[in-house]
């Protein structure tokens, strides 16, 4: 037994839903009891769907168990069948009717369909959601591919089929439409997308296509091995994730093909330029905690060291099946994978090494949240706000602008830092002062007394370093000086030094007052004049 | 102004109906599904559900965000091991229970809540309560009852709950006059206003359940007790057993629902009809001021629903009778004709009443019935909307709170809306 509160994963029949649910005409008898629909509406609102998920549960209840649960899988089998006229049909248990022991495959053999029927051994006990999809897809390759005529027609382009995109896959929908313009613009035609919105009948000419491009190991991966066994269809490898895989893939598909390599990136990738613009600079270094599928993580770690220059200091994935892949990247960090399905593990890793960034699911926005740590979501599992009606893909050059953006985003953005550390005394920027958009909540004298430093309501801790050698207007943000003390030597300002003052951009304003009259104590100068305020700027800048 | 609404029917309405009774797929939540209001009812107590992975899926999916406030709520997964008999499971229990005390030391009342898993393996829960009572005893509490989906649909997980705490209630002194207890959860906000409109009649009350559960309420053969909820069919048989004497009423929904609930509690109680009056006059007023405006939105419009928690059937008579809406079906998982009588008795003679699902078939009947509202799951929604057909999604009823004259106008704001929107939205 294992006391869980939050799963990364749903149950295997769950995979199973999402394989049949991207399909277009296929059904899938659930032998499951009252309850299991609940199920439904992961799709019909996080991925707002339109329609049913194509599942009969056959909903038996306690009264049922007497016996006769095994005619009512058969009777759902045979209504759902005459309902809907599915292509082929999944048949398969819930965790519940594994239990149970009927056998829904011999069951729905009985039966005599006239479609296919794929009979699903999904171990509930044992495996989990993605599992459970990639098995249901792999079965479904299994029976339903056919071996293809030996005098295959010539093609003007070399094709190839996508594997692996599915119902409630996080941004399935735009990586297959990203990832389709890419192959075409490289002289590749996609055959069949599967199994998000293919037809029994585009399953069955899977072996037709030159190649498979495995989007979602997790789900394509084992079908994809399989279709290279059967019919020495070679698969992709490379995960266009990040502009540096996309660049990979490009190659590796290229190489399959022997298509020309093109020469540049296309006009609509932007992410390198703007990592490499100035005002990335602030990035270099900031320490990223990486958590999800295995995929997005070990993309994501690729990105976040060579294309955003983030140091990654911890990752790891729920996906136990691609645990050795997790722990191979994570040592090309130089850190320990973290394998789990526990939360409060991952919890306690992120507390341990305070990062300034996670990159995660869902449930790491919400650990994040907790302890004030920026974050954007990579990977699944994730809530309704995560399948955007805009267009949103991970993968190819879109895709990896849109990453820039997601992960930038929640960091401040470099200027706007800069900016405000060095606006942090001014009357406009102070800790206490109300937002300007709000309008001026302080009395009017201050506000048109700009000279005058207004108050700071939470200290700024004035750097320990020696005197600033830097002159008096300077960028500098740590040696920003807290407003003058009261002191019982202080100088006083000549109406015309205090005049001159104002001339001073406001956000250096308060350290040229601070180094001017600390100069003039230095020098017992009882009154600061303009020449005061020069002689301390030269004194400063030496 | 108005003074007590007659309950009383120009016919018999629906007593006597034969309800359509289906049997087939059915789109409703298990009663696991429960723990999520439960839990912020009872602030000490924690549900753990000993199951499989889809329940602690169906709880994290059902309770949205709410997971991640350290819920009072988790799921002991069964494993392979469990299941081979490797390992003993009620030392897993032992273990589970132990780790998840030494966590939460807040934890004053536990329950162990099975589901369809340890119901089909037969996990004998009660006497795992009994020894983790044993083990914990007396810092914790450990009660146990059934949320599985083979024995409970939605709101019924709750009336397994509380018909688990009954036998424990302190018995009250023999000799005491009368009390009332109010059964069934209410929102916070709507427990207070009730509480607030008895002391005005001069009546003491008390909750069941408890807020928290170091202040349960006593029970005994002096006890009366109104419903406050429809589904709670095996709590009352529960209190009956402990000699408490059920206040027949209907459920206090809309203005009607809740002046004819509170004049159960006032006849009982010998309160003289001016208190009554002076009590709930002015609220009563209030509603009705705010019925008004949503009934001119409402008035004539064809509303059908799914069953999904048994308040559909107050719910027709309170969209029916106070803002003039006409019912093409009421569904409901399943119907207690008793605590139904004074609910069915105002839903107007010849009304479609139908009792379980055939999912399928009812969608055909609803499509061919073209209503203007449909009330059903978040299953079926957004795929009924994308048919042209508007919908309110049952669940915000249960989590919503509806109950009490303050809340009447919201309640029927919750009807209304969808319906304003599609009107937005076409313009």
């Amino acid at each position: 037994m294992q006391l869980t509160l939050w799963t990364y994963e749903g149950p295997p029949h769950v995979g199973a839903m999402r394989v049949a649910t991207a399909m277009t005409d296929v059904h899938y008898v659930l032998h499951a009891p009252q309850g299991d629909t609940y199920a439904d509406l992961l799709f019909t609102m996080i991925e707002r769907l339109p329609r049913r998920p194509p599942v009969t549960y056959t909903t038996f209840q306690a009264r049922d168990l007497g016996g006769d649960t095994a005619e009512l899988f058969k009777d759902a089998a045979r209504q759902a069948m005459a309902r809907f006229n599915p292509a082929a049909m999944l048949v398969g248990s819930s965790c519940t009717a594994e239990l149970i022991q009927d056998d829904p495959g011999g069951l729905a053999q009985a039966l005599k369909l006239t479609i296919p029927v794929v009979a699903l051994e999904l171990p509930s006990y044992q495996r989990k959601e993605n599992w459970g999809a990639s098995e249901t897809f792999y079965q479904l390759c299994r029976h339903l591919v056919h071996k293809p005529d030996s005098g295959k027609p010539a093609k003007a382009r070399p094709t190839c089929n996508i594997l692996g995109p599915s119902a409630l896959g996080f941004r399935h929908r735009d990586d297959v439409k990203e990832i389709t313009q890419l192959l075409n613009q490289l002289g590749v035609d996609v055959a069949v997308v599967a199994p998000l919105s293919a037809s029994v009948a585009d399953v069955q000419k899977l072996a037709e296509a030159d190649f498979n491009v495995v989007l979602y190991p997790e789900i394509g991966l084992a079908a994809a091995q399989w279709l290279q066994r059967q019919f020495d269809q070679p698969y992709t490898k490379t995960v266009p994730l990040g502009s540096h895989a996309t660049r990979d893939f490009i190659t590796e598909v290229c190489a399959l093909t022997g298509l020309p390599q093109p020469a540049q990136d296309p006009s609509n990738a932007h992410a390198h330029w703007y990592a490499k613009s100035v005002d990335s600079t602030y990035l270099t270094g900031k320490r990223v905690y990486i958590f999800g599928d295995a995929t997005h993580v070990v993309a994501a770690a690729r990105i976040a060291s060579q294309e955003m220059g983030f140091e990654v200091v911890g990752l790891g994935t729920y996906s136990r099946e691609f645990a050795r892949e997790v722990r191979d990247c994570a040592k090309r960090y130089g850190v320990e994978a973290l394998i789990t399905d526990d939360y409060l593990e991952v919890e306690t890793q992120i507390n341990a090494l305070q990062p300034e960034l996670i990159l995660g699911t869902q449930m790491e926005r919400h650990i994040a949240k907790r302890q004030g740590i920026p974050c954007a979501v990579i990977s699944a599992p994730v809530h309704v706000q995560d399948f955007p009606a805009r267009y949103a893909p991970q993968m190819g050059f879109e895709g990896a602008n849109v990453l820039f953006d997601t992960w930038v985003h929640p960091l401040m953005m470099g200027l706007e830092e800069h900016l405000i550390g060095m606006f942090r005394e001014d009357f406009e920027f102070h800790a206490g002062a109300a937002p300007s958009h709000l309008g001026s909540t302080r009395p009017a004298a201050e506000n048109v007394a700009p000279t005058v430093a207004a108050p700071v309501a939470t200290p700024v801790v004035v750097s320990a370093a020696p005197a600033p050698t830097d002159t008096l207007i300077t960028h500098s943000v740590q040696k920003i000086a807290v407003p003058a003390q009261a002191a019982s030597n202080q100088a006083t300002w000549s109406p015309e030094a205090e005049k001159e003052l104002g001339k001073i951009p406001f956000f250096v304003r308060g350290k040229a007052r601070r180094n001017t009259e600390r100069f003039a104590q230095d020098q017992g100068v009882a009154t600061i004049t303009v020449e005061t305020l020069y002689d301390a700027k030269a004194h400063f800048s030496r | 102004m108005s003074t007590v609404i007659p309950i009383r029917a120009e016919t018999s309405g629906c007593t006597d109906v034969v309800p359509l009774v289906e049997r087939g797929q059915r789109e409703v939540f298990c009663g696991l599904t429960g723990i999520i209001w439960l839990h912020r009812k009872i602030q000490d107590a924690f549900f753990l559900v000993v199951g499989s992975r889809t329940c602690a899926h169906l709880i994290q999916s059902a309770a949205g965000v709410m997971i991640f406030a350290e819920p009072r709520f988790g799921t002991a997964i069964i494993d392979e091991r469990d299941l081979a008999g490797l390992a003993d499971v009620h030392e897993e229990l032992d273990r589970v229970v132990g780790q998840l005390l030494a966590r939460r030391p807040d934890i004053r009342l536990l329950f162990l809540v099975g589901s369809c898993p340890s119901e089909v393996i037969k996990l004998d829960l009660s006497r795992a309560a009994e020894r983790q009572n044993q083990i914990h005893h007396p810092k914790v509490r450990v009660l146990n009852y059934s949320g599985s989906g083979i024995e409970t649909t939605f709101t019924q997980g709750e009336d397994a709950c509380l018909a688990a705490m009954v036998p424990g209630l302190p018995a009250s002194a023999p000799d005491t006059a009368p009390a009332l207890m109010v059964v069934g959860t209410l929102a916070d906000v709507v427990e207070d206003q009730m509480r607030n409109l008895f002391d005005r009649m001069g009546l003491q009350v008390s909750f069941f359940p408890p807020r928290n559960s170091q202040a349960m309420p006593v029970v005994g053969p002096n006890t009366r007790y109104l419903l406050a909820q429809p589904f709670l069919a095996d709590t009352a048989r529960a209190l009956q057993s402990r000699g408490a004497q059920h206040l027949a009423a209907p459920f206090p929904l809309g203005v009607e629902g809740t002046t004819a609930w509170l004049q159960a509690a006032a006849n009982e109680f010998g309160v003289a009809t001016e208190v009554f009056e002076q009590a709930t006059a002015a609220p009563r007023q209030r509603a009705e001021k705010a019925l008004a405006v949503q009934r001119q939105m409402l008035q004539g419009q064809r509303i059908f629903f799914f069953p999904d928690s048994q308040l559909e059937i107050p719910l027709a008579r309170f969209v029916h009778r106070e803002l003039g809406m006409d019912l093409v079906e009421v569904g409901t998982p399943y119907l207690h004709r008793q605590h139904m009588a004074a609910e069915l008795a105002l839903i107007p003679e010849g009304t479609r009443i139908s009792e379980g699902q055939d999912v399928d078939l009812q969608l055909d009947r609803c499509i061919a019935d073209a209503p203007d509202l449909v009330v059903c799951g978040l299953g079926l929604a957004n795929p009924l909307e994308a048919q042209g057909i508007t919908t309110k999604w049952a669940i915000e009823l249960v989590f919503t709170p509806i109950q009490g004259y303050e809340q009447a106008a919201d309640l029927a704001g919750l009807f209304s809306r969808p319906l304003k929107r599609r009107l937005k939205l076409a313009a």
